[in-house]
């Protein structure tokens, strides 16, 4: 039965403030069933204030066989990083 | 013809049942009385659900039943509590002693007629629940204020499922059909008014069902016609759940679910 479902990413906020993350997926035969699925199963202990679903075909993923032409220059430049400016012991979630 | 021995009935004993109220000066029979009915219904209807666990058609589905019955045992623990020991009136009572109504001690059937059930159950218990966010009894106004939410979602849950598959595929309709059908004869006891419940209605810690009778028919009526489902015939309504009298269904529910406590009772864990 569950093979006949497409499935679904799922993302949830745990507090306000914060931005969705990737929390695994689920099956469901629609988009409401999927927010009900992905409730029951991700959310249940208090984990979430806000939950997206997205169907899981309509995710364009890069090819893991370019990963060496995507990421790879990036590993050398270390000036990209924003590490050397002081950040206030008040800001967090940086 | 040999007459049987006289039963041996203890001193004490109300004559109903085998279990005897707990706390001597019991103040407030009839309360004590209602909080047993509302605890029984979600003690029974969590335990029946509970034995999909492991069994559900999809992993997804296994999950949101089991949530339910959480739920569902959750607010007896609190009303059982209320009323006395709770793990003694859960576990230590014999069948005759239970309050429930025979709706949720029904067998599941298959997946659509557990949500027929839960259909008409929680959208019930979700009326009743609002009123009773209002209630001149303060332990069930916080009750209810924290149960309520609960139950919005499991009525929402139970629409949607009666919906997709009243409207889904021939079979998923046929066995939507059915498992109304099966549960339909238990509705009218949820609006029952009887001697014990009067006196609570009197004292506004409990509604009189009946009013929100209309309001919860028309409910119903609106998710089976979304569902593309017939609302059932009514069929001889069967009642006694409340005063004891149960199907043959829940002895057999109370065997698994008491075993152990009853084997074994001073055990932990």
């Amino acid at each position: 039965m569950s093979h006949d479902w497409p499935l679904w990413e799922v993302f949830v906020r745990t507090k306000g403030g914060l931005a969705h993350r990737h929390f695994g997926s689920v099956h469901a035969p629609d988009a409401e069933l999927a927010l009900r699925h992905a409730r029951d199963t991700y959310t249940r202990r208090m984990e979430g204030v806000s939950i997206w679903v997205v169907p899981s075909a309509e995710i364009t993923a890069s090819d893991p066989e370019q990963a060496g032409e995507l990421f790879e220059p990036a590993a050398d430049k270390i000036y990209r990083h924003p590490t050397f400016y002081d950040i206030p012991d008040e800001v967090k979630h940086i | 013809m040999a007459s049987l021995p006289p039963i041996d009935v203890p001193t004490g004993a109300t004559g109903k049942g085998s279990f005897d109220a707990p706390s001597a000066g019991q103040p407030d029979a009839a309360r004590f009385e209602y909080l047993l009915r509302l605890g029984d219904d979600s003690l029974i209807l969590g335990q029946r659900l509970s034995e999909w666990c492991g069994h559900g058609p999809v992993l997804e589905v296994d999950l949101s039943l089991a949530n339910l019955s959480l739920d569902l045992i959750g607010q007896a623990t609190h009303l059982l509590e209320d009323a006395g020991d709770g793990d003694k009136l859960a576990f230590h009572r014999d069948v005759l002693d239970f309050r429930n109504c025979l709706l949720v001690e029904q067998p599941n059937g298959d997946f659509a007629r557990t949500m027929a059930r839960h259909l008409l159950f929680s959208t019930w218990q979700h009326m009743l629940f609002e009123w009773l966010t209002g209630s001149s009894d303060r332990f069930l106004v916080e009750f209810a204020s924290k149960a309520v939410k609960e139950v919005a979602y499991h009525r929402e849950l139970s629409s949607e499922w009666t919906v997709r598959l009243g409207d889904g595929t021939e079979e998923s309709a046929r066995r939507m059909a059915e498992g109304l059908d099966w549960n339909w004869r238990f509705v009218p006891e949820l609006f029952e008014v009887d001697e014990t419940l009067q006196p609570l209605i009197d004292r506004a810690i409990a509604p009189d069902p009946r009013e929100f009778e209309e309001e919860y028919r028309s409910a119903i009526g609106a998710v089976l016609a979304e569902a593309q489902l017939e609302v059932p015939a009514d069929q001889r309504p069967i009642l006694g759940g409340r005063r004891g009298h149960h199907s043959e269904h829940l002895g057999h529910l109370l065997a698994v679910m008491q075993f152990l406590p009853r084997t074994y009772p001073d055990a932990t864990w």
